[in-house]
């Protein structure tokens, strides 16, 4: 049966793009981001994944507002990072992994989980620059993908209780997958940030840590006491993203180890959040 | 929306539906021929995505606050603020009345 080897969380905000771009890790503004990674690389070349499961959202690319799903998933054969207004990203396609994909959408339906299933989608900056942070240095990224897409643009958005669900869902289903893969849980997004409105610039770095602290229980379930107003109202609009985190967090099964944890304020307006988490 | 939050525009149906045709006219500057027709004539371009008075006047004055009490969404008008050549620092500058400077320095003292 397929293993998951862990599950890494990172913000994703798109200036990470332009400073990977201009070779700007070491800049004083942006080492202390970048540097929480190298502990992570060491890691993952020692636990070698062959397919990464990405929760993200989807900023306004693949999904507009005339068909907005809450949970939507990829069975592509790859995935292109499209132009999301601010010119194509030279990135190559990142591969898919279409058995892996029709595993996880035949569990999820049947574990009433009913997934809106995209054979081509674009993906965009949430996607691309976490598998760029995780595995640097090479052009097309080494390691198969399903990209799972969450709502956090159109209200309602899906509580942190339903995606804990859906996360575990989808751990049961890589774990119930005939196949000797080793598949890594990626989600991305948050930390706490707020870009529009009188209240832009809003960061609750108390909240974070707290969140980041609770992902460590073996029942890593604190976060679904709150309601999405809960959420936004502490961590910022924007900081709703990490129900992308709670998902992948609840991929895994029984107690974990904090591979490495990475926590700086700001990376443009957001207080960025990095945390590998293992099985232990 | 269950409860309203200060200063935060959230896209609930409301807003969704009176920001629709506004927040159509952002995502379709996804296409950068799009961005150049925008740029070449901003009021025709409002005008062709059914805009109200409103929010071409918004667009036009490049009012950030205004054009989300008109429904308008941070994802989309994101794509708009960026083809004015404005980072995330401008807008959140623009939208809280600060400087850049002053901005940004609130950001930093966060941190502690």
């Amino acid at each position: 049966m397929a293993q998951i080897v862990g599950c890494v969380n990172t913000s994703h905000v798109p200036s990470i793009g332009k400073a990977l771009a201009h070779g700007l890790q070491q800049d004083p503004y942006w080492s202390p981001f970048f540097d929480g990674f190298p502990p992570i690389h060491r890691w993952l070349e020692e636990v070698k994944p062959d397919v990464a499961v990405v929760f993200y959202n989807d900023h306004g690319l693949n999904f507009f507002l005339d068909k907005m799903p809450t949970f939507a998933i990829g069975a592509g054969q790859q995935y292109v990072n499209g132009d999301e207004g601010w010119g194509q990203p030279d990135y190559p396609p990142f591969a898919g992994d279409e058995e892996l994909s029709w595993q996880l959408i035949n569990h999820l339906v049947d574990h009433d989980f009913d997934m809106t299933i995209c054979q081509d989608m674009m993906v965009d900056h949430a996607f691309a620059l976490p598998l760029k942070l995780l595995f640097p240095g090479q052009p097309a990224c080494p390691i198969a993908t399903v990209p799972i897409s969450l709502n956090t643009v159109l209200y309602p958005f899906p509580s942190a209780r339903r995606c804990a669900m859906l996360g575990r869902n989808v751990g049961d289903a890589i774990r119930a997958w005939d196949s000797d893969k080793r598949v890594l849980i990626v989600g991305t997004g948050g930390l706490s940030h707020q870009l529009e409105g009188e209240r832009a610039g809003h960061l609750n770095p108390e909240f974070d840590r707290k969140f980041m602290d609770s992902l460590l229980n073996e029942d890593p379930s604190w976060i679904e006491q709150f309601s999405s107003e809960d959420i936004i109202e502490a961590v910022g609009t924007a900081g709703l993203e990490i129900i992308m985190w709670v998902a992948a967090r609840n991929a895994l099964r029984g107690p974990v180890r904090e591979v490495h944890r990475n926590y700086h304020i700001p990376i443009s307006n957001t207080a960025a959040g990095t945390q590998a988490l293992a099985p232990a | 929306m269950k409860r309203e939050i200060p200063g935060t525009y959230i896209l609930s149906g409301k807003n969704a539906r009176q920001g629709y045709a506004l927040n159509r006219m952002c995502f379709s500057f996804n296409d950068a021929a799009n961005r150049e027709a925008f740029t070449r004539d901003q009021k025709s371009y409002c005008e062709r995505y059914g805009l109200t008075e409103a929010q071409t006047r918004a667009i036009l004055d490049r009012d950030l606050i205004g054009l989300q009490r008109l429904g308008g969404n941070i994802y989309y008008l994101g794509k708009y603020a960026g083809l004015l050549g404005l980072d995330v620092q401008d807008w959140g500058a623009m939208q809280t009345g600060m400087s850049k400077a002053e901005f940004t320095a609130m950001l930093f003292a966060s941190a502690a």
